[in-house]
């Protein structure tokens, strides 16, 4: 078996994406939508099933043209505006509550509650690219950031209660190549990513630790690994990570790290990777300047291991690891692979 | 007397036979032709789809490649929805419709013949993709900007673009063929609200094939012109939107999945009855719903679009138009739970799969009032729930009618009855197999897992419902070679079927099994929606009542 299958079979933390779990509002008013669909779909269930089998068991009779036809019923006009109108009615009441919740999840949040004028607001633009996200961060309350970063979200937790401590985060949403699907399920509903097109999406919650998701339309080959990491951090928590992410890369003094930088700046990594501070300024993959900051890589395919392991395997084929990815191997001698590792390893 | 003046009985050589199949015009042989056609496609994509199960069965995978299993779901979808469920339809219309409405032939015989015969060659033109190294991959209602150039470097999509194309013209002819026979060639007396229920729902399916199916021809021809003749309709670094593609397909996409319902609908609604040896309820009702659900239905599409960030305005009413189809959709299930209430319930072969219908589609019918609430739609979309939502109405809907179909109608296209037994293990592995495979995929959409993901990792608690389904595909898969077993089978073995096995009331059950070049040796004057049910009971024919 494919070594990724054993590695991803030794780490079975269990991980929740349920829808039944919300921890966000736009995720808890579908919640409680759901709850009423599923009740009343769930009646009808039993009513018309019951009818059925009632039916099957009550007027089986084996076929025998001898004993003469049941009684023939062409119909009722009366029954038939009966169960017209029934699911009319229904209909009319779940259109109704769909109003309601779609008000909930897709309005103006700091519209509909003007109490958040007061609170503290984070705004990214997340952009979908063949098979990873990249995020720019805008701003923290008033406060520009206008950094970038990939493939794992940080976002302050909010404290809903009081309204200068809540941190709604509104996400804008761009496609740079074919359609993706933001999806973290206990946050909110999916928003799709469309080139051409700008959407956006809000959710807010006081829950830390990190949820999960992952690409939700169809966007090509790897679309099975372009997986959501959201880590919601206790607020100091998140500025510090703020603080250190929008700064450059750091600069090392051991020499090894400062010939694999060296190495790693020689190498076609710098028109496809950026690493702030540096030479590196491509754009065709994620941001890399404190790439030891997240717990993956590639989209959440492998582990970040502290050794650099992965790491390693990864830059030294990414097409055995994510079979069609856009990066290629570059058959990397090993003491040139030794030092990139090196050098990406130190960017924390 | 010599032996060697005897006259001797020899079999038609088999040019003969293969001329006679390839170059006839009747209406009956082509409606065959249309049905083994859709059960060899049948058979290919259920061995795509059991490929990707078995690739999810375990997490992190490695049987298929992603490429390859892009490609799987994507013939798979393209052949269950284009080359399977389309022409077995259309294919048991040609055969049933004019006996049924007492016609000769269809209006148009030689059109006939051409329908058939391009819609067979656009599924060999999609197909022939394979021998250029690799099919599409981009899903069956491939999305924008993924057929482009940039995306779908290989001729994949020009296939699959031609060969939609190529087969689109198929379906509109068959279409115009059914408007025009069943509008001008009913037998003397049939008015037009005294046609049998299945040619009505045929007549409508026509009519929506009319209007869905030339803006997905137009929506095609971008596709060829983007990729050939440089044009950019869908690619929005040059100014075209990716996103119009999408109005255009679903613009025909949602109408698609009521023509791949209403015929079920319709043999529903002819085998309910004489299983349950009672007249249909409601039939007015009955036929208003099914023309209701042909008109909302046009104006619905983009509840498949809710997550694309359209308005508030446009996610409520695209949400509260498709709740109203749920209105006619249960007059119907209501009609027939009355029809076979206070009946004699016949439970022979087309009547188990009419009562799996009538169980399966029910749930298919529930979960699609689900995802029309436009917010819990935001979760649902795109999640395997919806894979096992629209597998319960193509499978416990359109194809169980279709078994109920094919049941009751083969003794009257080959004078031969099925094996009952057969049919019954037939049915229950089906029945179980499908709930099996299906069910767990709701379960796992609602636990996060995206539809069209070649892999999973194992810590999210989708490994059981995978596993599940994977063996409900096991469980399935026997069913659908004993039905081929049964109708090969029984062509020789089959007991001798007689002029109407079922007693049922309609005309193709007047002639003889099966019927002759030109059906009737006289065509028949009708008076109800059962002339056979008149004749038989004179004293009180129907005709008093309707
Ligand atoms: C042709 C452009 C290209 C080149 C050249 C390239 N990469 Fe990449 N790289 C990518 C893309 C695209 C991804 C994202 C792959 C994915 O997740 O699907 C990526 C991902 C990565 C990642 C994982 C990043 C993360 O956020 O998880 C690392 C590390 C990486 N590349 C290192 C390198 C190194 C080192 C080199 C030079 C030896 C290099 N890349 C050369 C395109 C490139
Ligand atoms: C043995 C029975 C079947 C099995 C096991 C099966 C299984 C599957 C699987 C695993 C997928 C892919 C889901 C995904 O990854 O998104 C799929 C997709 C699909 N199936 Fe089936 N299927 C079966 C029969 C049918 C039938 C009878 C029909 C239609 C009449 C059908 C229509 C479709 C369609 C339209 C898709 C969507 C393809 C796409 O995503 O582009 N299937 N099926
Ligand atoms: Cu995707
Ligand atoms: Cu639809």
């Amino acid at each position: 078996m494919h070594r990724s299958l054993l590695l991803a079979l030794n780490d079975v933390s269990p991980q929740n994406l349920s829808i039944f779990d919300p921890v966000s509002p736009p995720a808890e008013a579908i919640h409680q939508l759901s709850m009423l669909v599923l009740a009343i779909t769930g009646g009808i269930f039993l009513v018309v099933e019951g009818i059925l089998i009632y039916s099957l068991v009550r007027f089986r009779s084996p076929h025998n043209p001898r004993n003469g036809e049941p009684p023939q019923v062409y119909g009722s006009q009366p029954i038939e505006i009966a169960w017209t109108a029934a699911p009319a009615l229904i209909v009319f009441v779940l259109a109704l509550v769909i109003v309601r919740t779609e008000w909930e999840v897709r309005g103006d949040p700091e519209k509909l509650q003007p109490e958040l004028k007061e609170s503290k607001p984070l705004r990214v633009t997340a952009i979908g690219h063949q098979w990873w996200w990249e995020y720019v961060y805008e701003s923290f309350g008033d406060e520009k950031l206008d950094f970038l970063t990939a493939n794992e979200l940080h976002v302050p937790a909010s404290n809903r209660q009081v309204p200068s401590e809540r941190r709604p985060v509104y996400l804008t949403l761009k496609s740079a190549d074919v359609n993706h699907s933001f999806w973290v399920p206990r946050l909110a509903g999916k928003t799709d990513l469309i080139p051409g097109r700008t959407n956006t999406m809000w959710f807010e919650t006081g829950q830390t630790g990190v949820f999960v998701g992952q690409c939700a339309e169809y966007c090509g080959t790897q679309h099975a690994n372009m997986l959501l990491r959201v880590s919601v951090d206790p607020p100091e928590q998140f500025e510090k990570w703020l603080d250190n992410e929008r700064a450059n890369a750091l600069e090392s003094d051991d020499a090894a790290i400062r010939k694999g930088k060296q190495v790693f700046l020689a190498q076609s990594c710098v028109n496809c990777h950026r690493v702030a501070g540096t030479s590196a300024h491509g754009k065709v993959g994620p941001d890399l300047t404190h790439l030891m900051g997240r717990a993956t890589l590639a989209g959440g395919t492998l582990d970040n291991d502290r050794k650099g392991e992965n790491l390693r395997r990864w830059i030294e084929d990414p097409q055995t690891i994510k079979p069609g990815c856009l990066m290629p191997a570059f058959g990397l001698s090993a003491s040139d692979l030794d030092g990139v590792v090196r050098y990406l390893s130190s960017l924390e | 007397m010599s032996v060697a003046e005897q006259p001797r009985v020899e079999a038609p050589p088999w040019t003969a036979t293969l001329n006679e199949w390839t170059a006839t015009v009747d209406h009956k042989k082509i409606g065959l032709l249309y049905i083994c056609m859709s059960v060899v496609f049948l058979v290919v994509a259920g061995v795509e789809a059991l490929l990707m199960r078995w690739q999810l069965i375990v997490p992190r995978n490695t049987f298929l490649s992603p490429q390859i299993f892009n490609q799987m779901f994507t013939m798979h979808g393209t052949t269950m929805v284009f080359f399977v469920g389309m022409p077995i339809l259309i294919g048991i219309g040609n055969f049933v419709v004019p006996l049924q409405i007492g016609a000769r032939d269809m209006a148009f015989p030689r059109l006939n013949a051409l329908g058939f015969w391009v819609t067979l060659f656009g599924g060999l033109l999609v197909y022939f993709s394979f021998l250029t190294g690799s099919a599409p991959d981009f899903g069956w209602f491939a999305y924008a900007p993924l057929t482009e150039r940039t995306f779908a470097r290989g001729p994949a999509a020009d296939f699959w673009s031609l060969g939609l194309i190529v087969s689109g013209i198929g379906t509109v002819t068959a279409a115009v063929n059914f408007v025009a026979t069943i509008l001008g060639m009913r037998a003397p007396g049939m008015r037009l609200w005294k046609i049998p229920f299945f040619s009505w729902t045929i007549l409508w399916t026509s009519v929506q094939i009319l209007l869905a199916l030339p803006p997905l021809t137009a929506a095609l021809f971008m596709v060829v012109f983007d990729r050939q003749l440089g044009a950019h309709f869908f690619d929005a670094q040059t100014g075209g939107s990716s996103f119009l593609w999408q109005h255009l397909f679903w613009f025909f996409g949602h109408p698609e999945v009521y023509i791949l319902i209403l015929p079920g609908f319709g043999m529903i609604a002819e085998v309910i009855p004489v299983f349950s040896r009672k007249v249909l309820f409601g039939y007015e009702f009955m036929a208003a719903a099914t023309m209701a659900i042909v008109f909302i239905s046009m104006g619905v599409w983009a509840h498949h679009m809710f997550c694309v960030g359209m308005s508030r305005t446009l996610d409520l009413y695209f949400a509260g138009a498709s709740l109203l189809v749920s209105i006619p959709t249960g007059i119907k299930m209501f009609n027939w739970l009355a029809t076979m209430y206070g009946g004699k319930l016949w439970l022979a072969s087309p009547m188990l799969f009419a009562c799996g219908f009538l169980s399966l589609f029910l749930i298919g019918g529930l979960t699609g009032i689900m995802l029309a609430a436009a917010p819990f739609d935001f979760q649902l979309s795109d999640s395997y729930f919806v894979v096992g939502h629209f597998h319960w109405v193509l499978i416990g809907g359109t194809l169980f009618a279709t078994f109920a179909g094919l049941h009751y109608w083969y003794p009257k296209a080959t004078g031969r009855m099925l094996s009952e037994r057969i049919a019954r293990w037939q049915f229950f592995l089906l029945f179980v197999g499908f709930i099996v495979t299906f069910g767990p995929m709701h379960i796992a959409g609602m636990l996060g897992m995206p539809r069209r993901i070649y892999t999973y990792d194992a810590n999210r608690g989708w490994d059981i419902w995978n596993q599940l389904a994977t063996v409900g595909g096991l469980i399935q898969a026997p069913s659908y070679l004993l039905f081929v077993y049964n109708i090969i089978v029984s062509l020789w073995k089959g007991r001798p079927a007689g002029d109407n096995p079922w007693d049922a009331w309609t005309l193709e059950w007047a002639t003889t099994s099966p019927p002759p070049p030109y059906n009737f040796e006289e065509i028949p004057t009708v008076h109800s929606r059962r002339p056979l049910w008149d004749l038989r009971h004179p004293d009180d024919p129907d005709w008093q009542y309707e």
